[in-house]
């Protein structure tokens, strides 16, 4: 939010009025503005600078506003005074006018083809006979600045050049030339310098070394020359002192070069309104041709009124007031939006001045509306919205849990989910290329390289940075750590941890192996392999050999326990012996009744959008198909009804216990509702008939009733169809293919749903037995492993030592059909080659 | 234990004396030496006095009850020959019984020797010792400075004129005796001081003995003990605790219990805590849950551009896209797959306008909206969940909400750091009003104990109208910004696919600020992150956001 500082004295002459600081305060607020400090030049001074440097400067009272960042017509004194006297309904808003000189050519700004490379855009005004004070004339330095920090983006965007026109004569060249052949006498220097020289001159200048790099790099530099040859700016670094405006100036030629023509126009719209205010002839500008490359002319500043059209209605439902369409219109006005009714109904024309390039949407007029209508006096009101709420499953879990982990006597800790690679890797003894850690490019410290792929890290920096704290430390925590996941559309998802850590005298793997056992308990997982949990001891580089053990549940590796390598210990600074737990959460989620809400968003749109409104009655129902021809006869004769009728004596739908998209279409095959005297029918049809809302979502069907409308030309003439007569030779082959074809449909998109088969891709360590083995032929073994649901990836041989080199190959199993031992059984089997199958990473897809 | 002040000693030794003994350590340095009389020789030790039996305390309060007016406890100690702390202790005892005694704390100063002036009372001045060790014949003076007390005597003997050095003397300089018999004034000046006489010596002479680091001024605390408005000599032996034993036998009832001291903490009970901003948290999700709200899955750190700014109609040139405001990832750099019909859209109101909107007219490239980042806040997720409501059959009111982490390059200060919580509430209905917006956030800081609500216009790329929530500050006396709010722009909803008079409100605040202001912390690492301080976890109470 940029901050414009105004004096007060100033802005309360040009408001006509003074007010006491709460007052101006109140003001500010109610028009969205904040009046932020009320300080002095002197206090800016004493406090950056110190007092000394303070004795000399003013001690005017400064107000410092902070103004939205949409609003550039807020950035200087002129306009917050413009604002807010016709908020105050003092000021009708002037209406900014484009005018052509007294006799002669307007300015003309002539673009050469050269600055497509590197700054392709420019617009230009003159403002004649304008009267600058001191006052004025810092305002109007102070406004460039404010845009060029603001909408030109420091520059890069937009950069502003204003010139003394009497010391310059046009036309204007705007054209990019090597830097070695710019040569001009910059603002405040004494001296001539190359583009080149400039470049490195302002290398140390605390301002103008931030917009070196805009151009820096580029082939050629813009550069803008009035017809002898003077240079009037290197944009976007640096007018020329020849051209420089002073107090005394009478004429100024405003050029703002670009990379982006719209904000050009824009920020040449602000400069010439809010300062053609002390033009001879108040709120006129000058136009100045500007020629393009291809000969193409066009006139600036645009300074164009926009006309919309919106209803006073619109306002009032928008906002929750009532209010007529005349005052809707006042309020309008006020905002410095010309607004009257048409009189067509409860139209209002809004006129958008060039002050308002914010304006983009009948909504921000709405808004203004409000802003102008108070919205402190808007009546709050509570919405009927009915909702059912939710918790996110994963959510409900971890709070249940994180209670009663406290309860188990363990003491919540809140890490950091970014920190740096050498807290997830080297300093627990992992390499970071096996962590499938997301990386970071623009990280202002290291400790913000990476986001985090295990807690433990930070509890152990968390009992670091407590060691004055009596023992012994019991920490856990429940977070998010992210890894790489190629499956999501981003490249990465979030994996709920647990994580807990014992630190004392002893390492206490007893303790922490009792909180894994309570934790089970608590997630009603009995101690028993296969389908309970257990540990098995396992190889892990972060723990003491022999002291680390692995823990399944279902078969499957959910994490780790075990006692932390003396290293990794003395690696966060720690003395004592500490025992750790860590693993996933997300496997004990377990079924939800609720639905499942998910950020993964489907990538193709399911229906196309018309935007419905409410006013509008429910979609009509599905065009009815062209017959009513089904399995049980013509659904328009009587024989038809009655053996559907009979078929439904029965059933409750047309196949198995639920509403499925057979019942639709049978449904949408009965011409009119059936007779009472088919009550069976009757109760089917008036249940299916409820369906009608949400028909689309009912599950697919699995067999055809009704039959498709037979083509013209083959008159087969079967009106009467046997009951259940579907047998394959009696269906038409065009029915049959129509058949076949959406089962296929169906079972294509069944196969589709990546959900129903929970998949894992395991990563598998194979050891040989010494560096001799033939590691060939030890792969063509593993992955002559064939079983259903277990499909090999891509493998590497990974050096051990000694010579000797392990295979380390991926695969995709289905959890269902192959599980880990099962794997590791039939690769073991190679017992010439294998010595040793270990699991190095498990990870659900 | 700690409740017992009294008999035991304990309580007093461990509470009051170690404190006494702390203010008086430090007293001394100022005031020369100042301490409870306690002698080496006697090495009554806290423990060992703790055993005091009542045979001292009532052998005191006999003492108590002969004197007239009290005693003093150093004549007490003195008296009955027990060191003075185990008097001190005994004193303590019996206040704690009641008014037994009163006793009034004192200070005095006297002279007393010094362990070199103890020495010289004993075995006489170090001049008087050297003349005694010097025979009729005489002594070598080599031999006399072996004497450990032979260079100062010396001395001191010189100026006395007690002896004579012969330097002539063949053999080397011989000390022969002067007179023949001298006074060991300075012995028995001492010895007058030993015994308590010490008024008889004027201030010269004792200064004097001073400056030979003989006398010592002390300063002396005691207690001056009387009797108490409850006087007894004799004291009943009381119980510390009730035993299963007491009760069983019924002897309870005819024990007399030590009286708790009910000043003292009790035993910190053995258990986890959890952290505080995960307690605000909880209370925050409680309220969102009994206002009707669900809870949207933001276990998503990592996004694209697309979700966290395109689609929430933030031009690709806004500042907080900078590097200097977000994270970018270098790996995996960029998002791979969009819904591609909604990014045209998409693409096309940013560039060109639609839906009513001018748009933003500038050249919007899939390269930046590809650009994986971490999330600058959770609205991105709300655009994903709008996006799928979008995408539903038939538009269903739904009211969201979310508390996760969100991350931003930003400096970092006292109260920033790169990553918070933010929390967020979002409604999409038909119809909607900005009223509505007001009334739902009265309703929500209603239930934080926050009833005085003002709103001020502000600007946010995403909604129109946008709001700043303020809530009057009772203890600042001024209103404070506790939250931001707005309107979806229905450049946001329409892309989406949203039917166009459903209108969506939203608000968001961060989870630290009312955090720290609830539980007093001001700098935001000790509540966050490693270094936080887990004295503060431990000692946090229950949070109750409406009280």
């Amino acid at each position: 939010m940029p901050t414009v500082g105004v004096k007060r004295d100033f802005l309360f002459n040009a408001l006509g009025r003074t007010y006491t600081d709460e007052e101006f305060d109140e003001l500010c607020f109610e028009f969205g503005l904040e009046l932020d400090e009320i300080t002095s030049e002197k206090e800016i001074i004493s406090r950056e600078q110190g007092d000394s440097k303070a004795s000399g400067a003013s001690d005017l009272i400064l107000y410092k506003i902070d103004v939205p960042a949409n609003r550039y017509d807020l950035l200087c004194l002129e306009g917050l005074v413009r604002g807010l006297q016709v908020f105050k309904n003092k000021l009708e808003a002037p209406r900014y006018r484009r005018v052509s000189p007294d006799g002669g050519e307007p300015q003309r700004l002539i673009i050469t083809k050269e600055t497509a490379a590197v700054r392709p855009h420019a617009v230009a005004a003159v403002l004649r006979n304008i009267t600058f004070t001191q006052e004025r004339y810092d305002s109007f330095i102070e406004l460039q600045e404010k845009l060029h920090q603001n909408i030109c983006r420091k520059r890069s965007l937009v950069a502003i050049g204003t010139h003394d026109l009497d010391a310059i004569s046009g036309p204007f060249t705007y054209t990019a030339k090597a830097p070695g052949d710019i040569c001009f006498r910059p603002l405040n220097q004494t001296k001539e310098y190359t583009a080149i020289q400039l470049m490195s001159l302002y290398k140390t200048d605390s301002h103008l070394r931030h917009y070196l790099p805009i151009i820096e790099d580029k082939p050629v530099y813009p550069v803008i020359y009035d017809s002898n040859g003077v240079v009037l700016s290197m944009p976007p670094i640096i007018n020329g002192d020849h051209s420089r405006i002073s107090l005394q100036t009478k004429n100024v030629f405003i050029e703002c070069t670009a990379t982006d023509l719209t904000k050009a126009k824009i920020v040449l719209d602000m400069m010439v309104t809010m300062f053609s205010e002390y033009c001879a002839q108040p709120f006129t500008v000058e136009q100045a041709e500007v020629v393009y490359p291809d000969g193409k002319t066009c006139v600036y500043p645009e300074l164009a009124y926009r006309k919309e059209k919106l209803s006073g209605e619109f306002v009032n439902r928008k906002v929750g007031i009532r209010e007529s369409t005349d005052r809707i219109a006042q309020l309008l006005t006020r905002m410095c939006l010309l607004s009257q009714p048409t009189g067509v109904g409860d139209e209002i024309e809004v006129e958008i001045p060039p002050t308002r390039p914010d304006v983009i949407h009948a909504c921000d007029i709405m808004e203004d509306a409000a802003i102008a209508y108070g919205f402190n006096n808007i009546t709050r009101t509570t919405p009927l919205t009915y909702t059912v709420a939710n918790q996110f499953p994963l959510n409900k879990l971890t709070e249940l849990l994180r209670q009663d982990l406290a309860a188990a006597g363990f003491t919540e800790a809140l890490n950091f989910a970014l920190c740096s690679q050498e807290d997830i890797a080297d300093k627990l003894g992992k390499k970071i290329s096996e962590t499938r850690a997301i990386h970071i490019s623009n990280p202002k410290t290291a400790e913000f390289q990476v986001a985090r792929t295990t807690l433990l890290p930070g509890l152990l920096k968390t009992v670091a940075a407590n060691r004055k704290m009596p023992l012994p430390l019991k920490l856990f925590e429940i977070s998010d750590v992210v890894l790489k996941d190629e499956s999501k559309d981003v490249g990465a998802r979030n994996s709920r941890r647990f994580c807990a850590i014992y630190y004392n005298k002893t390492p206490g793997f007893e303790v922490i192996h009792g909180l894994l056992d309570r934790t089970m308990q608590l997630l009603d997982v009995k101690p028993a392999r296969g389908e309970g949990y257990h540990i098995q001891a396992a190889d892990d580089s972060t723990f003491f050999p022999g002291r680390c053990a692995e823990i399944f549940v279902g078969g499957k590796s959910v994490g780790r326990l075990g006692v932390l390598h003396p290293d990794v210990v003395s690696r966060f600074e720690l003395t004592m012996p500490c025992s750790a737990l860590e693993m996933d959460v997300e496997p004990f989620l377990g079924f939800t009744a609720e639905v499942l809400l998910t950020h993964d968003v489907p990538m193709q749109e399911t229906f196309k959008h018309q935007f419905p409104a409410r006013s509008q009655s429910r979609p009509a129902l599905p065009s009815r198909p062209p017959t009513t021809k089904t399995v049980f006869g013509d659904m328009s004769s009587q024989a038809g009804l009655e053996a559907l009728d009979g078929f439904l004596a029965d059933r409750s739908y047309m196949e198995g216990f639920t509403a499925s998209q057979a019942d639709a279409a049978v449904f949408d095959a009965i011409p009119s509702p059936p007779p009472r005297a088919f009550c069976h029918l009757r109760r089917w049809w008036s249940h299916i008939k409820s369906f009608q809302t949400e028909r689309a979502r009912l599950p697919p069907a699995k067999s055809q009733f009704v039959l498709p409308p037979a083509p013209p030309a083959s008159d087969a003439g079967e009106d009467d169809v046997d009951l259940f007569g579907s047998d394959d030779e009696e269906e038409s082959t065009e029915a049959a293919r129509i058949r076949e074809q959406r089962l296929a449909d169906y079972a294509a998109k069944k196969s589709k749903k990546p959900a129903l088969v929970a998949k894992s891709s395991i990563l598998l360590d194979v050891k040989p037995w010494d560096d001799e083995t033939d590691m060939a032929k030890l792969e063509e073994c593993v992955r002559s492993v064939a079983m259903e649901g277990l499909l090999w990836g891509q493998a590497k041989l990974v050096p051990v030592g000694y010579g000797i080199r392990k295979l380390q190959i991926g695969c995709v199993v289905e959890d269902e059909k192959v599980g880990t031992d099962l794997l590791e059984e039939a690769i073991t089997a190679f017992e010439e080659y294998v010595q040793s199958v270990d699991v190095a990473a498990f990870n659900k897809i | 234990m700690v409740y017992f002040s009294s008999p035991t000693f304990v309580a007093f030794g461990v509470r009051d004396t170690l404190n006494m003994a702390d203010v008086l350590a430090r007293r001394s340095c100022g005031l020369g030496h100042v301490r409870f009389e306690k002698t080496t020789s006697h090495p009554a030790s806290i423990g060992a006095s703790s055993m005091a039996d009542t045979g001292v305390l009532e052998a005191l309060l006999q003492r108590v009850e002969k004197a007239d007016g009290g005693v003093d406890s150093l004549a007490a100690a003195a008296g009955l020959g027990v060191d003075h702390q185990v008097i001190v202790g005994a004193v303590k005892s019996l206040q704690a019984l009641g008014d037994v005694i009163s006793a009034e704390l004192r200070s005095s100063k006297h002279w007393e020797l010094t362990e070199e002036g103890t020495e010289t009372a004993e075995q006489g001045s170090h001049e008087a010792r050297v003349f005694s060790s010097i025979p009729a014949e005489g002594l070598p003076q080599a031999e006399l400075m072996k004497l450990s007390f032979g260079k100062i005597g010396f001395s001191k003997a010189m100026s006395n004129n007690w002896i004579r050095v012969d330097k002539s003397h063949e053999g080397g300089p011989r000390i022969f005796r002067t007179v023949e018999s001298i006074q060991d004034q300075v012995r028995e000046k001492l010895l007058l001081v030993k015994r308590g006489d010490a008024a008889q010596l004027d201030e010269k002479e004792k200064n004097e003995l001073k400056k030979r680091k003989l006398l010592a001024e002390v300063t002396v605390k005691s207690y001056w003990i009387a009797k108490g408005s409850s006087f007894s000599t004799t004291i009943t032996k009381q119980e510390t605790e009730l035993t299963p034993e007491m009760i069983a036998t019924g002897s309870w009832k005819e024990k007399k219990f030590k009286p708790y001291n009910f000043e003292a903490m009790g035993v910190a009970p053995d258990c986890g805590h959890l952290h505080p901003l995960m307690k605000v948290r909880t209370q925050f999700r409680q309220i969102f849950l009994e206002m009707g709200f669900s809870e949207m899955p933001t276990n998503n750190f990592i996004e694209s551009s697309f979700w966290n700014f395109d689609s929430l109609f933030q031009p690709q040139q806004h500042p907080a896209r900078d590097q200097h405001d977000t994270f970018f990832l270098s790996d995996p750099a960029l998002a791979q797959e969009f819904p591609p019909e909604y990014l045209e859209r998409v693409k096309k109101v940013h560039s060109e306008g639609g839906y009513g909107s001018q748009g933003y007219k500038y050249d919007w490239k899939i390269e930046e909206a590809r650009k994986n980042i971490l999330r600058t806040h959770t609205t991105a997720v709300s655009a994903r969940m709008l996006y799928k409501l979008a995408q539903q059959e038939k538009f269903t009111p739904v009211k969201y909400f979310s508390i996760d982490r969100v991350f931003r390059n930003e400096t970092l200060d006292a109260t920033h750091l790169a990553e918070f919580h933010q929390i967020e509430g979002v409604v999409a209905d038909y119809g909607l009003t900005l009223g509505d917006l007001m009334g739902v956030l009265h309703q929500f800081f209603t239930k934080l104990g926050i009833t005085k609500l003002r709103f001020k216009p502000a600007y946010n790329p995403y909604t129109e109208p946008s709001m700043e929530v303020f809530s009057y500050h009772e203890g600042l006396k001024k209103w404070v910004e506790v939250g931001n709010s707005g309107v979806f722009r229905p450049e946001m909803l329409l892309p989406m696919g949203l039917p166009e008079d459903v209108s969506v409100i939203a608000w968001g605040l961060s989870l630290e600020r009312p955090t720290m202001i609830k539980y007093g912390i001001n700098n935001i690492r000790e509540l966050v992150g490693h270094k936080v301080n887990l004295q503060m976890v431990y000692d946090s109470p229950i949070c109750r956001l409406d009280s």
